[in-house]
C-alpha cells in the first residue's frame, strides 16, 4: 500500500480500508502474535487475581447452595424464578453477538467482522459457560441434573420432550458445543502460526498438537473453507433458535406478561443487542490495552454501534407492542400486568430498562457520538445493565403479582443471589484473561484476507496491469 | 541415482505474493502435475480453479450427519414418549411431533457441527504431524507471509532436477529439494 492510500478521509465508509497503519501480512502476524509472545504484563496478573477471587465467590456460593438448598436465595411464593433465570437469560443473550458476528455476518460477506470475530466467539463461549451454571444449579439438587438428559436409568423414567425447559437443555448445550467447534475450526490456521513461531519446546509441542499438522495447502483450504461455511450456515439458524427456545420457557406458560407470541423475535433482538454491547465494552478495553487501534478501528466500532441502534430500536418496538397487545387483547389480567409493570412496585426497574435500552442507543443516530470511544463505552455499559433489568422485569414483575391478590408478594434478592451473579463474572473474566494471554485474540488468517494484496488479481499501485490468460 | 534412493520426497518453491502463487498454480496444473499443493497463510480466492481441484464433498458428509441427527432425535422422542414411557401431559397426543421439533433441530445441528469439523480433518488427512514440507526451514513462513508450491515425489511426472528447473522457470525462488537429512 502506498502512503497516499492512507488518505481516506474523503472516501465513503464502504471504500475505506478496513485496517489502518500500512499493514502487511507479516505486520498482522507480528502484531497479533506479539500480544501473546511478549512478557506477561503485571496488570494481567492483577486482573487474573481479581477474576480468580470472584471465581472463588462463585464456587463458595454454589457450595453453600448445594449444601443448604435454594432457600438461601430470595425466592418466595409466588416468585419461584429469580436471579438464577435472569442471569441465565442475560448471559446466553450476550453470547448471541459472537455467533452473529462469526456466522451471520460471514454469510452476509461483511468482511469487517474478521477483526472482531475471534474475540466475540470467545466471548460467546465464556458467556454461555456462565449461563449454563444457572439452570444447572437452580434445580437445587444438583446431583440429579442428569435427569434432564434422556439417559436410561433405574427409575425407568424419561424426560418430558414436550417441555420448553427440556428444549432449553438441548438448545443451549448444542449451542455451546457447536460454538466451540466453530471457534476451534477458525483457530486451526492461527494455532499453526503459533506452532511455527514457537521458541520453547513446550509451546512447540502444545501448539503442534492443537494445530493438527496444518500446512496451509490449498488442498486443505478447500475442505476447510467449506467446513467453515457449513458451520456458519448451521450456526445461523441455531443462534436464532436458541433464544427463541429460551423465550418459550416463558411464552408457553399461561402467565400474563409471559404468554405472548412476540417473545421469540423480541428475545433474539434483545440478545443480539446486549451481546453487541458486551463486545463493544470488551473490545474497547482490549484494543486500548494491547494497542490494536489499527486492527479494530473506530470504523469497526461504529458498525457495531449501528447494529446496537438497530436492535435497540427493535427492542423498543417490542416494549411498545407488548403494551398495545395488552390493551388490544381486552384481557384484564394482561392489561393489569402491563400497567403494573410500568407503574407498580417494580416500576423503577421498568423505567431503568426503558431508558437504558431504548433511549441510550438513540445517541447513535449521531455520527459524532457513535464514533466517540468514551461515549460508546459508557453507552455499552448502560445497555448491559439495561438488558439485565429487562429480564428482571419480565421474570419478577409478572410472577410477583399474578391472578389472585392474595398471592402477591415482593421479591428481593439475598446476598447469595448477588454473590452467585457477581461470581459468574469471575468465571467469565478468568476464561477471558486466559484466552487473551495464550491464544490469538484476532483471527490472523482471516484478517490477512481483507488486505487488497490478498486478492490474486491485485495489481500493486504504480505497476502495469497483470496479465490474464 | 534415482530420487527414491536419495530419500527425496518432493520439491518446494517460494513465490512472492498471492497473485504469483495463483499464476504459478495454473502453470503447474497445465504442465500436468497432479500431486502438488499451493501453500498460503490464508485461503486464496479462485485457487481451486487455478489448481484444477474439484469441489469438496464435505457437504454430503454433513448432510448425512444432519439426517442421522434429526431422524435419531425424532426417533428417540417418539420411542420414549409413546412406547417406553407413555404419559399424558396436558391432554396432548403421545406423539405430539410439533413439540419435538426444537430438539430434533438441535440434534441435527449438533451432529452436523461435529461432522463438519471431523469430516474436514479426515478429508485433509489430519491430524498428521509430519509431512515432507516440514523438512524445509523456510516453510515456517507459510503461516505468516510465505507462499509456496510443493510437488511431491509421488507425482508420476516428478523428477527432482526437472521439477526444480520447472519451478524456477515459472518464477519460484528459494527452490528446495525436500530430502531427509
Amino acid at each position: 500500500m502506498s502512503s497516499t492510500a492512507q488518505d481516506v478521509s474523503g472516501l465513503p465508509d464502504s471504500e475505506k480500508p478496513l485496517l489502518t497503519g500500512n499493514q502487511t501480512f507479516a505486520s498482522i502476524t507480528a502484531t497479533i502474535s506479539g500480544i501473546v509472545e511478549r512478557k506477561t504484563p503485571p496488570i494481567w496478573y492483577l486482573a487474573l487475581g481479581a477474576a480468580l477471587s470472584l471465581l472463588m465467590v462463585l464456587f463458595g456460593s454454589i457450595g453453600w447452595l448445594v449444601y443448604e438448598g435454594t432457600g438461601i436465595w430470595g425466592l418466595n411464593n409466588p416468585v419461584g424464578w429469580g436471579w438464577a433465570i435472569i442471569n441465565f437469560v442475560w448471559w446466553v443473550g450476550i453470547g448471541h453477538a459472537g455467533t452473529l458476528i462469526s456466522a451471520i455476518l460471514f454469510l452476509l460477506r461483511q468482511r469487517w467482522r474478521t477483526s472482531i470475530n475471534r474475540f466475540a466467539e470467545a466471548m460467546t463461549l465464556f458467556a454461555v459457560s456462565c449461563a449454563l451454571i444457572f439452570p444447572a444449579i437452580h434445580v437445587g439438587r444438583v446431583w440429579v441434573v442428569y435427569w434432564t438428559f434422556p439417559v436410561p436409568n433405574q427409575m425407568g423414567m424419561w424426560p418430558n420432550f414436550r417441555s420448553p425447559l427440556l428444549w432449553d437443555v438441548f438448545a443451549v448445550s448444542t449451542y455451546f458445543t457447536a460454538s466451540l467447534l466453530f471457534w476451534y475450526t477458525g483457530l486451526i490456521p492461527d494455532l499453526a502460526t503459533f506452532r511455527d513461531r514457537a521458541k520453547t519446546k513446550i509451546k512447540k509441542f502444545v501448539f503442534g498438537i492443537l494445530s493438527v499438522g496444518w500446512r496451509g495447502g490449498n488442498r486443505q483450504w478447500k475442505h476447510y473453507e467449506l467446513a467453515y461455511l457449513i458451520l456458519a450456515g448451521i450456526s445461523t439458524p441455531l443462534v436464532l433458535s436458541v433464544h427463541s427456545v429460551v423465550s418459550t420457557d416463558f411464552a408457553v406458560s399461561i402467565l400474563p406478561g409471559w404468554h405472548t407470541t412476540i417473545f421469540p423475535p423480541y428475545f433474539v433482538a434483545g440478545a443480539i443487542f446486549s451481546g453487541f454491547a458486551m463486545v463493544v465494552t470488551l473490545t474497547i478495553i482490549a484494543r486500548k490495552i494491547f494497542g490494536l487501534e489499527n486492527m479494530i478501528t473506530v470504523n469497526h466500532l461504529e458498525k457495531m454501534n449501528k447494529i446496537i441502534l438497530l436492535t435497540g430500536s427493535m427492542v423498543g418496538y417490542a416494549y411498545g407492542m407488548e403494551f398495545f397487545i395488552a390493551w388490544y387483547s381486552g384481557n384484564i389480567y394482561e392489561q393489569f400486568t402491563f400497567i403494573n409493570r410500568a407503574f407498580g412496585q417494580y416500576g423503577w426497574a421498568y423505567w431503568i430498562m426503558v431508558s437504558y435500552n431504548v433511549l441510550v442507543p438513540q445517541l447513535f443516530w449521531f455520527k459524532k457520538l457513535r464514533t466517540s470511544v468514551p461515549v460508546m463505552f459508557v453507552a455499552s455499559l448502560f445497555i448491559n445493565v439495561g438488558m439485565w433489568f429487562e429480564r428482571f422485569v419480565i421474570v419478577v414483575s409478572s410472577l410477583a403479582q399474578d391472578f389472585l391478590p392474595a398471592n402477591w408478594d415482593y421479591y428481593s434478592p439475598t446476598i447469595w443471589d448477588v454473590a452467585t451473579f457477581v461470581g459468574s463474572f469471575g468465571l467469565f473474566f478468568t476464561l477471558f484473561l486466559l484466552f487473551i494471554r495464550f491464544l490469538p485474540m484476532i483471527s490472523m488468517a482471516e484478517v490477512k484476507t481483507v488486505l487488497p494484496e490478498a486478492d490474486p488479481h491485485y495489481v500493486a499501485p504504480g505497476t502495469k496491469g497483470g496479465h490474464h490468460e | 541415482m534415482s530420487d527414491a534412493t536419495q530419500n527425496i520426497e518432493g520439491v518446494l518453491a517460494e513465490f512472492k505474493s498471492p497473485s504469483d502463487l495463483y499464476h504459478a498454480a495454473e502453470k503447474v496444473r497445465d504442465a500436468g502435475y497432479k500431486n502438488f499443493d499451493c501453500h498460503s497463510p490464508f485461503p486464496i480466492h479462485g485457487m481451486d480453479g487455478a489448481m484444477g481441484l474439484k469441489r469438496s464433498p464435505l457437504g454430503w458428509i454433513v448432510g448425512l450427519a444432519a439426517l442421522v441427527g434429526t431422524s435419531s432425535a425424532l426417533g428417540l422422542q417418539w420411542w420414549a414418549s409413546t412406547i417406553e414411557y407413555p404419559i399424558i401431559i396436558s391432554g396432548k397426543p403421545f406423539f405430539s411431533f410439533q413439540a419435538y421439533l426444537p430438539i430434533t433441530f438441535a440434534l441435527g445441528v449438533l451432529l452436523s457441527a461435529f461432522a463438519a469439523l471431523i469430516g474436514m480433518l479426515v478429508l485433509n488427512g489430519l491430524p498428521r504431524f509430519f509431512h515432507p514440507v516440514f523438512y524445509s526451514d523456510m516453510f515456517a513462513k507459510v503461516t505468516d507471509d510465505g507462499f509456496f508450491v510443493s510437488v511431491e515425489a509421488a507425482d508420476p511426472k516428478f523428477d527432482s532436477n526437472q521439477t526444480r528447473a520447472f519451478l524456477e522457470s515459472i518464477g519460484g525462488t528459494n527452490v528446495e529439494v525436500l530430502q531427509k537429512s
